[in-house]
């Protein structure tokens, strides 16, 4: 495809014996929604622990925005663009909602230690629009009311709130989002699809994993499965779902 | 009385300094340091060997504060990529090391003989019964001006990194800020601040040897941060004070005591551990800090 942001080829990764990721390879198409499913331990947040740079890959390659990524530090990936969330949610406990967020904002002046000494004016006014901005996307959650709270109060649901809150402050071109869903109640998931619909209609690329099978399918306009660290079907949503070769991964063979 | 006062200003004030230094590595980078004291030692002995060698003292701290920041760089960069409990053994190595190549390296350092007859600042300027009141009024100035740098950091989005890795480092990663460059960045800093502390103990001791650079230097700082509040400048200070308010506030009942002087002073140390203890129990985010600043791994 001519408009690929992300391609991953035959990447591996084992962990001792275990092949985690076992010659997995995908692409993503830019303004996209790609989900990710599978069986517990079919490699999923391994494989975006890779394309994100956190683990590294024992081979094959990543190409996000026409640049090889696999072996890049983590930090660096990110800085091109590429954000993910985590499958438990991090919140910095410590810091407050609205300081969870402005960490997230990109190229701030103010992050150089003698820019915060030396170009204060500088650093204030930048401060001023990141909270803004921060402030914006709060709303967008339902979250502006607890931005004062520390990060460590706010329950479950929220955590997972936040983070995708924070990783939008970074201006994120790819989106790694690892089960969105889990410990989000069903109320606040329908609110979430929504937003997750927005984000992509302003032209962010996402890619979702996710187990809940009726949000991945509301969402998704490509869909892969993998099981035992590979590629097992992909195509779109409704197709993948009723092949015979998912059910067995999922139910057992045999049906 | 007035003696007494100066003495607890001198003694408290360089402390506080010495101990603002760990409480940015520890209380806002998460950094355990257990050898902080190294840097003091090294602030004190290059600014007296330089000055003694005729460098102007202003230089001559300056290049204690550079040679300081350069080790605690050093030491960092090499074992910052490590889990982080590796830091603390090489720091509180190191810092044996170093006051064992101190106590060895006698042509240069007199060994445990130790150094004196350096230079002091603007000593010509007051009569030397005098000259403490001058050096309190200094020491208040220099932890003054640690203390605005500080707060002026901490408070800036340089500051609030810091904070992200203490708390995650996983999440200052995914977020593009390069952790490794920052917590190299506050070893340098708050290992400079140490060797500041460290020459300005020198001027007020006026006699410097290995044993003034043991261990427990160490762990002073570390009770009066966490006493104050991990992570709070003000705290910080306020514990330094407090510590030795409490140190020369005993000292005069040793007098009372039947046992002998040694007996003594580790009974006090017997009270400080008492007095932490129940400090943790009842207030564990410490006099200063905030309670919602201890939700670690709710």
């Amino acid at each position: 495809m001519a408009d690929e942001i992300l391609s991953v080829r035959q990447a591996k990764k084992a962990f001792g014996g275990l092949l985690a990721v076992a010659g997995c390879s995908l692409t993503v198409n830019r303004g996209t929604i790609v989900g990710l499913i599978g069986p517990n331990g079919a490699g999923k947040s391994t494989l975006f622990d890779l394309i994100s740079g956190f683990v590294r890959a024992d081979e094959g390659s990543i190409i996000f925005r026409e640049k090889e990524i696999a072996g890049l530090p983590a930090y660096q990936i990110a800085r091109l663009g590429l954000i993910r969330t985590f499958q438990i949610p991090r919140a910095l406990m410590r810091m407050t909602v609205l300081e969870n967020l402005m960490l997230g904002a990109g190229h701030q002046t103010g992050e150089s230690i003698s820019a915060a000494i030396l170009r204060r004016r500088t650093v204030r006014i930048e401060e001023q629009k990141i909270e803004k901005k921060a402030e914006d996307i709060l709303k967008f959650f339902d979250l502006l009311r607890m931005k004062d709270e520390h990060a460590g109060s706010l329950s479950g649901g929220q955590k997972k709130m936040l983070e995708m809150a924070r990783a939008l402050m970074a201006d994120p071109m790819l989106l790694l989002l690892d089960e969105p869903f889990s410990g989000v109640n069903p109320t606040l998931a329908e609110k979430l699809i929504d937003r997750i619909k927005i984000l992509k209609e302003e032209g962010l690329t996402i890619m979702i994993i996710e187990h809940s099978i009726p949000h991945i399918m509301a969402l998704s306009d490509e869909l892969y499965v993998l099981n035992k660290g590979a590629v097992l079907s992909q195509g779109r949503p409704e197709d993948v779902i009723s092949d015979k070769k998912v059910l067995e991964a999922y139910l057992g063979a045999g049906l | 009385m007035l003696d007494y006062a100066i003495t607890i200003m001198l003694t408290a004030g360089i402390y506080a300094i010495f101990a603002l230094g760990l409480n940015l590595q520890w209380g806002y980078a998460g950094l355990l340091n257990f050898g902080h004291v190294a840097f003091m030692a090294i602030g004190a002995y290059t600014t007296i060997l330089l000055s003694l060698n005729a460098v102007p003292l202003p230089l001559a701290i300056l290049a204690g504060m550079i040679l300081a920041g350069a080790t605690g760089g050093l030491l960092g960069m090499a074992t910052l990529k490590l889990r982080e409990d590796y830091l603390a053994i090489v720091t509180i190595g190191f810092s044996e090391i170093l006051r064992f190549l101190l106590l060895n390296w006698s042509w240069l350092t007199k060994g445990s003989f130790g150094l004196y007859g350096f230079p002091r600042p603007f000593q010509d300027l007051v009569a030397p019964q005098n000259y403490n009141i001058l050096l309190a009024v200094l020491v208040l100035l220099v932890l003054a001006a640690v203390y605005a740098l500080l707060e002026i950091l901490n408070s800036s989005p340089w500051g609030r990194v810091l904070k992200s890795i203490r708390d995650d480092e996983m999440v200052s990663l995914s977020l593009g800020k390069n952790a490794f460059h920052y917590k190299v960045q506050a070893m340098i800093l708050g290992s400079s601040i140490a060797a500041l502390s460290g020459s300005l103990l020198a001027f007020y001791l006026q006699y410097i040897n290995p044993m003034n650079f043991q261990p427990i230097e160490t762990f002073y700082a570390w009770i009066m941060v966490i006493m104050g509040g991990s992570g709070n400048n003000r705290g910080t200070i306020v514990g330094a004070f407090l510590l030795w308010g409490f140190f020369s506030g005993t000292r005069f009942l040793e007098g009372y005591l039947s046992f002998g002087p040694s007996a003594a002073s580790a009974t006090r140390m017997v009270f400080i551990g008492a007095m932490l203890t129940a400090l943790m129990l009842y207030r564990p985010q410490g006099l200063m800090g905030r309670k919602e600043e201890l939700a670690i791994g709710r």
